[in-house]
């Protein structure tokens, strides 16, 4: 493959509590590209997005990962991060008593250092902040709330977007980040999604339903069953599994 | 698991940064105890025969005492013989009268503690009453205080200037025969603070102390006194850092705080003596007496402490909520680690009518720290309509610590209404996770959680506490934005 392959991942397997999970899963992600992963409740989606990310509590038992040139398995969590792979959480946690906006400063003040760049000052973060906030649509004493404390499922998730818009990331990972939201919500998200597509960013879209690719049309459809990828198309792939159910992809998978 | 807890563990291990030890000749009288000793000190004080007497009383009391045992903390029994009961610096004959007299080396510890004392008093408004091992040696804004009417000096300088005040207050809030320590300390105490703010008048500066033990084998026993008329307001911080040794060192002082009608005292502590190595070797046993009354209808005494140091915890600031509507609060975190133990909490003595109490606590425990929450509610049957609320939080950060909850209600009123909440978490992987996903190291995502999970504390703290307290539990400064 050229160069220009970002994520690279080659026949990954994984487990968690001693149950594969991934089972000798490949997949190739390229600048620009926005790909969406599919599959049926336990396929193994969310499981890749936290693997990914380096996430306690999965054995790596296969296969390698090789993002930006670099052995990602090899790199600590926040190493990816720094390196710009962002994920963005399906169950944002809490953290009572810290400020969202002093974690998210102190998140793109340790990026910012790891790329050699000047840390921002609380002036000109404030000036960041207040751009983004527009562009999510949220107030900006959200900002001055704890870390998605008292928050709704669907504040949480426009947090992990606008968390995912100030730290610009190479690559993100969206898991379920349409789950909890309502229609309105789902269309914020998703024009916030599409204003940060560019051509040196990847974006992966972990979702269990179509309704989400409505608003942001994805290069590549993959679905996931079993823990590998069984069949992989354009976006109409997934109108066609949104007609059709899961069930007869991976009928077809058992039988090659 | 087991390397993300060896990792905490080196995050909270660090060393004890301020273990120094200052070279200065000491006045020191030999180790023991007995009556000549107390007269001894009494005489190198020049003090009254009241208090002299006073002294006396305490001592023969406290040889009818033997040494509690009943907290949760385990240590041997202390030989009180072997303990030098007075050291004073001595540096000039006099006493110094401005900064410029004090002993240049004094000056520069208090630089390596990061309290640059003049510089800290001048900008910050502070008026400092330092404290090194038992005489206070440098005062300062004494005439803005002076002006106010308000009385900040030594307790040694009280009992000379303001017998009267001394005579009324000292003792009747912990009384001589209160406690082991207590009564160890009201016969033996060398100096400490006193403060009295008179009617109607709002102290026009936030009052501090800094306490620290020096010499070798000298057990400190601190006096302070705060008197607040009626409708005053004094704000009064202590903060406390000790140089490094291998001996267990003994800290017995007594705090009464006296809140006339309408008046409100807020009394903040950062204690931050010498913990003990990593081995739980040396480190201050320090077993304190802190207790507050509003004595007066619509007073308000307000605790809060942050104590990360010593070896031995044993404290428990209490108020007495004597007049009707008077307010009783205390804030608390409390961090073990190593072989650190703490047996602290409070005690709310509901005895006027409407009276309020607040209790909020934060144990953080660390390595093999083990942390006891030991909290008494107790409503009088005077007391009606006695409230109290009260939240006991525990955080584990390794899986060799402990927390500990004791709370004691005691209601003998039936209009009265207590509440207590209570929670013990580890520090949780989903939310180390979520820091780290965003690119933030180990080290800075424990430092964001602890420092949420105190943040209620923190924030009744005055600003340049809360600054020295987050430093103490090594968090960046929070609130930069908004």
């Amino acid at each position: 493959m050229s160069d220009s392959v970002m994520l690279k991942i080659d026949q990954l397997s994984a487990e968690a509590e001693n149950k594969g999970i991934l089972r000798g899963l490949d997949l190739e992600v390229r600048p620009g590209e926005v790909h969406a992963i599919m599959g049926p409740n336990g396929s193994g989606k969310s499981t890749l997005a936290n693997v990914l990310a380096g996430r306690d509590g999965y054995d790596v038992t296969g296969g390698t990962v090789t993002y930006l040139g670099e052995d990602l398995l090899e790199m600590a969590p926040e190493e990816r991060a720094r390196a710009g792979l962002f994920l963005a959480f399906q169950y944002p946690v809490e953290i009572p008593g810290v400020n969202n906006a002093y974690l998210l400063k102190a998140a793109l003040n340790a990026q910012r250092k790891h790329r050699g760049q000047q840390e921002l000052d609380a002036v000109e973060f404030l000036m960041l902040i207040r751009e983004k906030i527009q562009l999510m649509q949220i107030s900006e004493d959200f900002l001055n709330r704890g870390v998605n404390e008292g928050f709704s499922g669907g504040e949480r998730k426009r947090n992990e977007i606008l968390q995912m818009a100030v730290l610009e990331p190479k690559l993100a990972i969206l898991d379920e980040t349409d789950s909890g939201l309502d229609i309105d919500a789902l269309k914020v998200v998703a024009n916030a999604v599409n204003s940060m597509r560019s051509a040196d960013r990847a974006i992966v879209l972990v979702t269990h339903y179509q309704r989400l690719l409505n608003y942001i049309e994805p290069d590549v459809v993959h679905v996931l069953s079993q823990g590998r990828i069984v069949r992989s198309g354009d976006k109409n792939l997934a109108l066609e599994l949104e007609e059709r159910g899961y069930e007869w992809v991976e009928q077809e998978a058992a039988q090659a | 698991m087991a390397t993300k807890g060896q990792d905490l563990d080196t995050i909270v291990g660090r060393e004890y940064e301020h273990g120094f030890y200052t070279d200065i000749e000491a006045d020191t009288i030999p180790p023991g105890l007995d009556e000549s000793v107390i007269r001894h000190i009494s005489g190198k004080k020049k003090e009254p025969e009241f208090m002299l007497n006073w002294r006396l009383k305490a001592y023969e009391h406290w040889l009818t005492m033997s040494e509690p045992h009943w907290s949760h903390n385990r240590y041997e029994p202390v030989d009180y013989q072997t303990i030098s009961y007075y050291s004073a610096p001595k540096s000039n004959k006099d006493g110094p009268k401005s900064l410029d007299e004090v002993d240049p080396k004094l000056l520069e510890t208090y630089d390596k503690l990061g309290i640059p004392l003049h510089e800290r008093a001048r900008l910050a408004g502070v008026a400092v009453d330092a404290v090194f091992d038992s005489v206070s040696v440098a005062t300062t804004f004494q005439e803005q205080l002076a002006k106010a009417g308000v009385i900040f000096c030594p307790f040694s300088e009280a009992v000379q200037k303001h017998p009267e005040l001394i005579e009324q207050y000292l003792g009747t809030v912990v009384p001589y025969t209160d406690n082991f320590f207590a009564t160890l300390n009201s016969a033996v105490f060398t100096d400490g603070s006193f403060v009295y703010v008179p009617k109607g008048v709002r102290c026009p500066m936030e009052l501090s102390t800094y306490f620290r033990i020096n010499a070798a084998n000298t057990g400190q026993f601190e006096r302070t006194l705060i008197i607040a008329d009626e409708g005053s307001y004094v704000s009064y911080l202590e903060g406390c850092t000790a140089p490094q040794r291998d001996e267990n060192q003994l800290h017995a002082a007594v705090v009464e705080l006296i809140a006339l009608g309408d008046a409100q005292i807020k009394y903040s502590t950062v204690q931050n003596w010498y913990p003990g190595d990593e081995n739980g070797i040396g480190g201050i046993y320090n077993f304190v007496t802190k207790r507050g009354e509003c004595r007066g209808p619509n007073s308000k005494i307000s605790w809060t402490q942050v104590e990360t140091g010593s070896a031995i915890t044993w404290k428990y600031p209490s108020c007495i909520l004597t007049g009707d509507n008077s307010i009783g609060e205390f804030y608390s975190v409390a961090v073990t680690n190593n072989y650190q133990q703490a047996d602290t909490g409070t005690k709310m003595i509901h005895i006027g009518k409407n009276t309020r109490s607040t209790i909020i606590s934060k144990g953080i425990s660390a390595g093999h720290g083990q942390n006891a929450y030991r909290g008494l509610v107790k409503v009088l049957p005077g007391a009606q309509n006695a409230r109290n609320y009260t939240q006991c939080d525990s955080l584990l950060l390794s899986d060799e610590c402990g927390a500990h909850t004791f709370p004691y209600i005691e209601s003998k009123n039936p209009s009265a209404r207590i509440e207590h909440e209570a929670t013990t978490s580890k520090i949780s992987e989903d939310q180390l996770f979520y820091c780290l996903q965003r690119g933030i190291s180990e080290e800075d995502s424990v430092n964001m959680i602890v420092n949420g999970f105190v943040k209620e504390v923190f924030k009744e703290l005055p600003m340049e506490f809360a600054v020295e307290a987050q430093n103490l539990l090594g968090v960046s400064l929070e609130g930069a934005v908004g």
